[in-house]
């Protein structure tokens, strides 16, 4: 072991009280932050999970159009001045086309049409209002993971059986209806079709499992009184979700229908997230930076204590340079067991949380062990403690001996 | 053989007020001699010690030591210098309290680095055996009493086998019996091993047992 080391070992040694004051400061800052960062992404991870639950990574659909004059009139007035929606039918020109030509795109994984409808759940007397959509059970169940939601009866019943439902749990218990029931629905074009229960799903999420159910897309274009090449919405998934805004104008171009990422169809949610972050960074940034200014502290007082024993150091022929070495070496040794005890803190907390359940579509606590803010944690760390270090030392290197030994 | 040469050497303080401390300084010291240093306190002999010690670099004038010029030379080369070919006593004895007596003596060798760690610890037991403290060694230098810290303090000034042996005075806080103990020590060297020493002192009994005496007042040589 070289000399400077040394040095630093006995003074990290001898001065155990400071040592564990300065480590303990490190473990803190470290696995607040981390702990802080991992819960975030933990959040992020789990909010939008129960997002795609309901929603695909980019949703195709013709949007309303504002009426235009049909002569273009360039630099000249415009003969409308009321422009209004024009009410013409939502769907979309040769789906199947459409699709396939969506298929080809890179990274695409899933694409499927739906058709949505407003319909009453109609038994007995009871009537309950809600949201008909119809898929294609197989390629539906690849995007939102159906068949795990469902508690009786399955998905598969669906296949191929143009009068099979399945609803949601709250509509079942408010109906009293179970799996091979019948329930008659009335569509908002005044059509009557009895749909027998072939499932009962169940996602957690109160507002969906007492409106929405699935029927298979052709019956729901009946429900709508449309052929079988009425869709109103493309549903795709694509590789990466965070792709999905890039894609979808890609998407919007070689196609010509309005293609919306998931963000921005859940532009509230977003913004929540968004300032979740900024809060959450900004607190945990402190708590480091708090770390940090304590341990420059520490390491500031060890230095003014041992400004004799640099002083003596330097009289016996030590360099400005091995002076800065003996007091990085101890801030850094001090930094590395923080970072140590941090990284175990921060483990240990995240093993707690994640034993704590919180119910709702959540149920554990959302957080993950999260390898990128692990190494963060450890190079914000390390570069707090050298500096801590490092500028008092640097300070104490350039002082003559001379000076000390006259105060 | 000259060993260290003062040439025209001036020191201004100019905190608070600007005092020339000291006054165009010239004299040679010769190797082997055992010189001291005297004069009234503020006579600037302590401050004349820290110039030829080189851990003073703000004076005017040339000093050589060993033919080197250390005007020139930058704040590490004469670390570099201080640790290879002068050792240094304190009036208080300065050691390093984490350190035991062993370490404490081996550090400016470790410094250096000539010798592997097994040789610079035997030449540390050695003059710790020679100053009459190889018992001590292992102890935390701080649990040791004045005189044996002075001692240890002269073992480590010892221990690179240095030009020049620099004391300020190194019994400045020692009761007479440890005074005694420490003049003869520095006799030794002189007389013995033909070690050069320059010692501040203003203990006028010291001083003339020793083979030279220069005597400043107000920052001026008026005997050398």
């Amino acid at each position: 072991m070289n000399i400077n080391a040394q040095i630093a070992k006995t003074y990290i040694v001898t001065n155990k009280k400071l040592t564990g004051v300065a480590v303990a400061g490190v473990v803190l800052g470290m696995s607040i932050y981390i702990f802080m960062n991992s819960m975030l992404l933990g959040f992020d991870k789990a909010s939008s999970k129960s997002i795609f639950k309901t929603t695909p990574h980019i949703r195709v659909y013709k949007d309303d159009e504002i009426s235009r004059p049909l002569v273009s009139s360039n630099g000249k007035k415009m003969l409308l001045i009321n422009p209004k929606i024009v009410p013409a039918k939502n769907t979309i020109i040769n789906p199947g086309l459409v699709i396939s030509s969506i298929q080809k795109m890179k990274d695409v994984e899933i694409v499927t049409s739906q058709v949505n409808a407003n319909i009453f759940y109609n038994s007995g007397k009871s009537q309950i209002t809600g949201l008909c959509s119809g898929i294609n059970p197989e390629e539906a169940d690849r995007m939102y993971a159906i068949s795990s939601t469902i508690v009786e009866g399955s998905l598969g019943a669906l296949k191929g059986n143009p009068n099979g439902i399945l609803i949601g749990s709250g509509v079942s218990d408010k109906m009293s209806l179970r799996v091979n029931d019948y329930v008659n629905i009335t569509s908002s074009k005044g059509l009557n079709k009895a749909f027998k229960i072939v499932g009962i799903f169940k996602t957690n999420n109160s507002v969906i499992d007492k409106t929405k159910s699935y029927v298979n897309v052709l019956s729901a274009q009946q429900l709508l009184k449309e052929g079988n090449v009425y869709v109103t919405d493309i549903n795709v998934n694509i590789k990466n979700p965070d792709d999905a805004e890039k894609i979808a104008i890609q998407i919007s171009a070689s196609t010509g229908y309005k293609a919306e990422g998931w963000r921005q169809a859940n532009e509230t949610l977003m913004a929540a997230q968004r300032m979740r972050k900024i809060i959450i960074t900004f607190v945990s940034t402190t708590i480091l930076l708090v770390a940090g200014f304590g341990i420059y502290n520490i390491l500031n007082m060890t230095i003014t204590q041992k400004i004799n024993d640099i002083a003596i150091l330097k009289a016996m022929g030590f360099k400005g340079n091995d002076v800065i070495r003996i007091f990085v070496t101890q801030a850094v040794s001090v930094g590395i067991m923080g970072v140590i005890g941090g990284m175990m803190m921060a483990t240990l907390i995240i093993t707690l949380l994640q034993h704590i359940y919180v119910g709702g579509d959540i149920g554990y606590f959302p957080i993950t062990y999260e390898v990128t803010k692990y190494i963060q944690g450890i190079v914000v760390g390390m570069v707090i403690t050298f500096f801590a270090g490092y500028i008092p030392a640097k300070k104490a290197a350039n002082i003559d001996p001379v000076e000390i030994f006259r105060r | 053989m000259k060993i260290l040469e003062s040439k025209s050497i001036s020191k201004y303080f100019t905190d608070p007020v600007e005092f020339q401390v000291l006054k165009d300084i010239s004299f040679d010291i010769e190797k082997g001699e055992f010189t001291t240093l005297v004069g009234k306190s503020g006579s600037g002999k302590s401050t004349l010690l820290y110039v030829l010690s080189t851990m003073d670099t703000d004076y005017t004038g040339k000093l050589v030591i060993d033919g080197q010029e250390t005007g020139n030379m930058t704040k590490d080369e004469l670390a570099g210098l201080r640790n290879e070919k002068i050792g240094f006593v304190f009036q208080f004895h300065y050691l390093l309290s984490d350190f035991t007596c062993l370490q404490n003596v081996m550090l400016p060798a470790l410094k250096l680095g000539k010798l592997s760690n097994k040789e610079i610890e035997e030449r540390a037991y050695q003059k710790l055996a020679m100053l009459g403290l190889s018992d001590q060694a292992l102890k935390l230098s701080s649990k040791l009493s004045g005189g044996q810290q002075q001692r240890v303090a002269i073992a480590r000034a010892l221990i690179n086998d240095p030009l020049i042996i620099m004391g300020d005075e190194p019994t400045g806080n020692l009761d007479s019996n440890n005074t005694r103990i420490v003049f003869d020590i520095f006799q030794e060297l002189s007389k013995n091993y033909g070690q050069t020493i320059i010692a501040v002192t203003h203990d006028d009994d010291f001083a003339s047992k020793s083979d030279r005496i220069i005597e400043l007042k107000d920052g001026e040589v008026i005997r050398s």
